[in-house]
């Protein structure tokens, strides 16, 4: 019974029409508490963080770095589920998802990078190295860029859609070794904070603020990516019926 | 030195931290915005019938 249950919601959810609707609700729903817990972290951790005892105030650049760091390697396993489902039952949500998902996904993984490079030339005395976390932060951006390249490239929006699920999740091959990358190599690049077994190696005052703001910036990509899924939807629906009903009604 | 001079110095690397939250904060703007008028945009080229045949 509660399978069936879960069928009938996961096909309504799947209703083109149904999700259109519904996505406006569920996008201010992550909205406010997106911005709200993003905007107290970062106020917290530029203001009431203390200065960290070896980086002084510079430290203050991983209330942007992590999260968005997080948020590139989120994102395309998001991305990779998404591709699967996708794949094996053909659910257009899924693929409107992938192409919703890549441009925010990639903007993250530019901010990673790019706030890593700005903390590293005061901290490390150089913009960039060819280290192993770096790279294969690099490599992501450009599976990002190929995903977005690909739907750009392809006429056919189900052909298009087949060949951006395809590199989603042949591509996710690469977050795990971002992930272990600073463990597996010897990088310049520090160690986990974060996601160690014992304590976090972080001050909590330092560190309560940088949870918030992971969280708040999480939930603003769910709400730029339902955004993009409307975009999205739209346009693949552009000639349909219930499209032009629906902008019927609403003019 | 007021602390409002304190906070923007940042003890010295304002320049790396701030830069930092500029460019974060021109990128999620953006990330805003786009598709805010990109809706836009193709609800009123449905409106006006561009894609019928």
């Amino acid at each position: 019974m509660a399978k069936s249950a879960f069928m009938r919601w996961f096909h309504r959810f799947g209703s083109l029409p149904y999700f259109y609707g519904v996505s406006v609700p569920i996008a201010r729903a992550l909205a406010v508490p997106g911005v709200l817990l993003a905007a107290w972290g970062v106020f917290a951790g530029l203001v009431l963080a203390p200065a960290d005892y070896q980086q002084g105030d510079a430290f203050r650049i991983i209330y942007i770095h992590v999260p968005s760091a997080w948020l590139s390697m989120f994102g395309y396993t998001s991305m990779a589920v998404a591709g699967v489902v996708a794949l094996v039952w053909r659910l257009k949500l899924a693929e409107i998802y992938i192409v919703a998902a890549a441009p925010i996904g990639a903007s993250f993984t530019f901010l990673a990078l790019a706030t890593g490079s700005i903390w590293g030339k005061p901290m490390w005395g150089t913009w960039w190295v060819w280290d192993a976390r770096l790279t294969s932060e690099l490599i992501l951006l450009f599976l990002y860029l190929g995903v977005i390249a690909l739907h750009n490239a392809i006429e056919s929006p189900r052909t298009a859609a087949r060949a951006c699920a395809l590199l989603s999740v042949v591509g996710v091959i690469n977050v795990p070794i971002i992930h272990y990358s600073v463990e597996w190599w010897n990088t310049l690049h520090q160690g986990p904070t974060i996601t160690r077994f014992d304590r976090p190696a972080m001050d909590l005052d330092m560190l309560w603020p940088l949870l918030s703001a992971a969280l708040g910036f999480t939930l603003i990509f769910g709400w730029l990516t339902l955004w993009g899924m409307r975009v999205q939807l739209l346009w693949r629906e552009r000639r349909s019926r219930w499209v032009g009903r629906m902008l019927e009604n609403s003019r | 030195m007021t602390s409002w001079q304190a906070f923007w110095a940042m003890g010295g690397y304002g320049a790396f931290v701030w830069s930092s939250y500029g460019i974060a904060a021109v990128v999620l703007l953006a990330n805003v915005i786009v598709p805010l008028v990109a809706h836009r945009r193709l609800k009123r080229r449905i409106r006006n019938e561009e894609f019928d045949d």
